[in-house]
């Protein structure tokens, strides 16, 4: 871990940096974030994370404070360093930083700056940041530099790891001057910033750095902790949402060979907020096959709770009641009802997105180990800052004696933004007094979830004579993921499930967005693009609907839509401006290279779709091939992307690609089921995430940069295949799917 | 006791028979490289070679390896040095994003390629089974494709020596 020695506040600075010479005697450089100011300088001084060490050995060490997960952080963080530091990048290695928080005033601030991975934020937040930790790393070197040689800083310039100075022809590398760069008083300015078109890795395309770990088996992962003295734990949950234990027999499992305590673990009552997600009877063992089998020898007798009478049936049932009345109006532009009155045509449909599993690959896991008053947690977590609060609620000890290490993440995809897992964990070390691995099975995390919401939306819009959209309304019943969550009352739920500045708000005059409270006991959360999922294949379909009603092409009316070049105001997560005409670029983008208008085949056709995400911009045409019996085929799919910026153009092309395969796996296949109050999936054979054969061997991906400024990357490319891909469906044969997943509606239709 | 080898070494097992290959490999010889995703043998993080090939090892007894050779991720490089051609190609390609399912889909390809040293595209599909929640085919499909090029390669030149 990246330490140091002697802080050197400068208070009289706006941010402060602080230095000092690692335990290996390089240089550390560190920038606190904004919030930790007010922290240091009320506490007067005080340990402050750093990010860069430079080593004898001419080694560029960078700290990466958030997890990753898939989504390239451990890459493009150090990018940001090294640009700005000015070394080369085959020099860089990277050191995970555990979290780092500090007492203040109110509570906890950051040390390090914010380290949660979620929102597809990573880029945006650090953009600034991080470039200024590695430019003024840079200055420092060049200070030393110039003291050394008694020439001024001015003088002095750097490349590839060497300060050099030109007028007097002298050269140091960077690690003949770490120990006197480390030891120099803090610049009194902010370091200045390299011109874009300086940058040599920034832009340019970076493998994964932790690739040769990965593909030799040494990368580890939450599930590969492995403590001396550690003992493995597996909970048995109640099938039944907000059950409980009614009897156990633990007779039999506590004879199996390996078996070293059971006990019931209580889950929140219902209603109440989640620390953990269920009721269960944890097993504790010398490994974690014992600890499974000691699982399968309980005899308990559940209660089955409150939402014993609640299934998929009865959650549409709800939403078709719910529609039939009015619900909270969250926006409401112009007068929607005289618009629809006086248009031409009138278009009104239903769509139906169920709840998915998040399905990390690696199932949630959680090392925890609770001392007399510490904790030492190694957890696989978008939400590092979270599970110290976890641990903390379960203990009582203060956070700053809980210990987080970040592993590498097999998949997050918003589940591991709640730290349940870890609170489990740590509730089983307590009891126990034992250094302890928790492991859900795929079982327990198929049934077990902050799943997506599922909802039904009724979209009805009026065109005037003139193709024009003049009416629109979006009304949708849906179970939010807000539920239970402390702090948010009933008229604020909405905002998890609507941003009502999503497109086509400021555009279509009069337009009204209504949202319906769905009663329902499934937990759920963020997954992926949350809220974006669903919506882009609700507005997206319905675009193509209201195109074919009222006889125009589905591309020149989403064109028409968007307008020329200008930023509109977008109060939700990604803005404060959205600006429709970048869409309108991708649009066109992948309609060129999908060979849009070209005659094909009866049965084959092509759709598209276009939706801003959280900042980032996106659009898909897939073309399709469906057989007379409803056979489909997707023959093709091209992805465009822009996010702004490009800092690492080889991950945002993984994370296209990625999200494009998401998306065609959920709208293909996914769904989760609800039956007397319990889930009805448990595993791959009846949750079946996409493999190799149903990948189409055309998959293309552009990247078109609008702007200098960069946006995240980890969601951008899921939400617009759905609707591109049942656009094409529609296209190809008549047949308009309105509910995913897709399953056998097409050939059931077909064969009608 | 269960004897067996696992990477060219001696290894042995004395506890549950019935214990799978898996959580032998990863509990009790600290063989953390092949991974635990479903138990049931569908996703095939957990895949590694029995006597040269693929197997899923969540259910795979320990007792039936008994006297068999077994290769992990953690033995597919020849050595510390030099990559599998799948692993070489799996990095010219950046392959991963999480990373986790790569252990399985390396020993997968890596089988794939003993028995079909030039894979078509319906031969990758039918081969491999192994599931990528991020969604990496793409990619994967690519490496393997440049693997067989590597690996063809390699034979050549070591068919000139002979």
């Amino acid at each position: 871990m990246l330490k140091h020695k002697g802080a050197v506040p400068n208070p009289g600075r706006r941010r402060f940096l602080v230095s000092g010479l690692s335990a290996t005697g390089g240089l550390l450089v560190g920038l606190p974030s904004l919030n930790l100011l007010a922290a240091e300088t009320t506490a007067g001084g005080g340990k402050i994370g750093f990010f860069v060490d430079i080593r004898p050995d001419g080694d560029v060490v960078i700290g990466v404070a958030q997890p990753e997960m898939g989504q390239g952080v451990r890459t493009s963080m150090p990018m940001l360093v090294a640009e700005e530091l000015d070394v080369d990048w085959s020099n860089v290695r990277i050191e995970q930083m555990p979290l780092g928080i500090i007492h203040t005033a109110d509570g906890f601030a950051w040390k390090y700056g914010g380290q949660g991975a979620g929102g597809s934020t990573s880029v945006t937040d650090n953009w600034p940041y991080l470039r200024e930790v590695g430019a003024t790393a840079r200055l420092m070197l060049v200070q030393a530099a110039a003291l050394r040689w008694n020439v001024k800083p001015g003088e002095c310039r750097t490349e590839s790891g060497v300060v050099i100075c030109d007028s007097i022809d002298k050269r140091l590398e960077y690690r003949e001057l770490a120990a006197e760069a480390a030891g120099l008083p803090l610049p009194e300015e902010s370091p200045v910033l390299k011109d874009i078109g300086d940058y040599h890795i920034i832009g340019q395309p970076q493998k994964v750095i932790d690739g040769r770990a990965i593909v030799t088996g040494k990368a580890r992962y939450g599930i590969d902790t492995s403590v001396p003295g550690m003992r493995y734990a597996s909970i048995e949950r109640c099938p039944w949402l907000d059950g409980g234990v009614e009897s156990l027999d633990d007779s039999a499992a506590r004879a199996v060979p390996g078996v070293l305590d059971v006990f019931v673990v209580e889950g929140p009552k219902p209603g109440e907020p989640y620390l953990i997600l269920a009721t269960g009877v944890a097993v504790v063992a010398t490994s974690t096959w014992a600890a499974f089998q000691g699982r399968k020898a309980l005899k308990v007798k559940w209660t089955h709770g409150p939402h014993a009478d609640e299934s998929t049936g009865s959650f549409w049932k709800q939403c078709d009641e719910l529609l039939a009345g009015d619900g909270q109006v969250v926006r409401d532009d112009g007068d929607f009802d005289a618009a629809l009155e006086a248009a031409a045509t009138r278009v009104s449909a239903r769509y139906k997105e169920p709840y998915v599993n998040h399905a990390t690959l690696e199932p949630q896991n959680c090392f925890a180990h609770v001392k007399e008053d510490s904790v030492h947690i190694i957890a696989p977590t978008q939400m590092p800052a979270g599970a110290s609060r976890a641990a903390a609620e379960v203990t009582g000890i203060d956070r700053l004696n809980i210990q987080v290490e970040m592993t590498r993440v097999g998949g997050g995809f918003g589940r591991r933004l709640t730290n349940d897992y870890v609170a489990e964990a740590t509730i089983v070390s307590k009891k126990t007094g034992l250094p302890i691995q928790l492991v859900w099975t795929r079982e327990d995390d198929v049934q077990h979830d902050f799943y997506r919401p599922s909802g039904m939306t009724e979209m009805t819009a009026g065109v005037d004579s003139n193709g024009q959209v003049v009416a629109w309304k979006q009304r949708l019943a849906s179970a939010s993921k807000y539920y239970r969550r402390p702090g948010v009352e009933a008229d604020k739920m909405y905002e998890a499930e609507l941003y009502v500045d999503d497109f086509p708000a400021a555009i279509v005059e009069n337009l009204k967005v209504e949202w319906l409270a769905v009663q329902s006991g499934v937990p759920r959360g963020s997954w992926r693009a949350p809220a974006h999922t669903a919506n882009a294949f609700v507005v997206e379909s319905f675009m193509d609907e209201i195109a074919h009603a009222s006889g125009q092409d589905p591309v020149q009316l989403r064109l028409a839509m968007y307008g020329g070049n200008r930023e509109l105001p977008y109060a939700q997560h990604g803005g404060p401006t959205f600006n429709p005409y970048r869409l309108s670029l991708l649009l066109k983008k992948v309609v060129e290279r999908i060979d849009y208008s070209k005659p094909r085949p009866k049965g084959r056709a092509v759709g598209v779709a276009a939706h801003f995400t959280f900042g980032g911009y996106a659009a898909h045409a897939v073309e399709v091939s469906v057989s007379d019996e409803g056979d489909l085929s997707i023959e093709r799919i091209v992805a465009a992307v822009d996010c702004g910026l490009v800092v690492n153009p080889l991950g945002v092309e993984a994370q296209l690609q990625g999200g494009t395969i998401d998306g065609l796996s959920t709208a293909l296949n996914l769904q989760i089921t609800v039956k007397d109050g319990q889930i009805q999936q448990s595993n791959f054979h009846d949750y079946p995430i996409l493999r190799m054969a149903s990948v189409p061997e055309l998959v293309e991906c552009h990247i078109l940069p609008f702007n200098d400024t960069p946006t995240g990357m980890g969601e951008m490319g899921i939400p617009t295949l759905a609707p591109a891909l049942t656009n094409a469906i529609f296209n190809a044969s008549g047949v308009r799917i309105r509910q995913l997943p897709i399953l056998d509606q097409l050939k059931q239709a077909m064969t009608a | 006791m269960i004897n067996f080898e696992v990477n060219g070494q001696a290894a042995a097992f004395d506890g549950d028979e019935n214990t799978p290959l898996l959580w032998v490999l990863r509990d009790h010889l600290d063989l953390k490289g092949s991974k635990f995703g479903c138990g049931i043998g569908q996703c095939g993080a957990c895949s590694v070679h029995i006597n040269g090939a693929v197997q899923r090892s969540c259910i795979t007894p320990v007792s039936s390896v008994a006297g068999q050779s077994i290769m992990t991720i953690e033995g597919l490089a020849p050595d510390e040095k030099n990559l599998h051609p799948v692993q070489q190609a799996w990095l010219e390609e950046d392959v991963p994003q999480c990373g986790y399912c790569q252990a399985g889909q390396l020993m997968a390809a890596a089988d794939l390629l003993i028995r079909i040293p030039q894979p078509s595209d319906a031969d990758i599909n039918s081969s491999m089974t192994n599931i990528c929640r991020c969604g990496t085919y793409v990619r994967i499909r690519k490496a393997i494709h440049r693997a067989a090029d590597l690996l063809g390669q390699q034979n050549n030149s070591g068919g000139e020596h002979a």
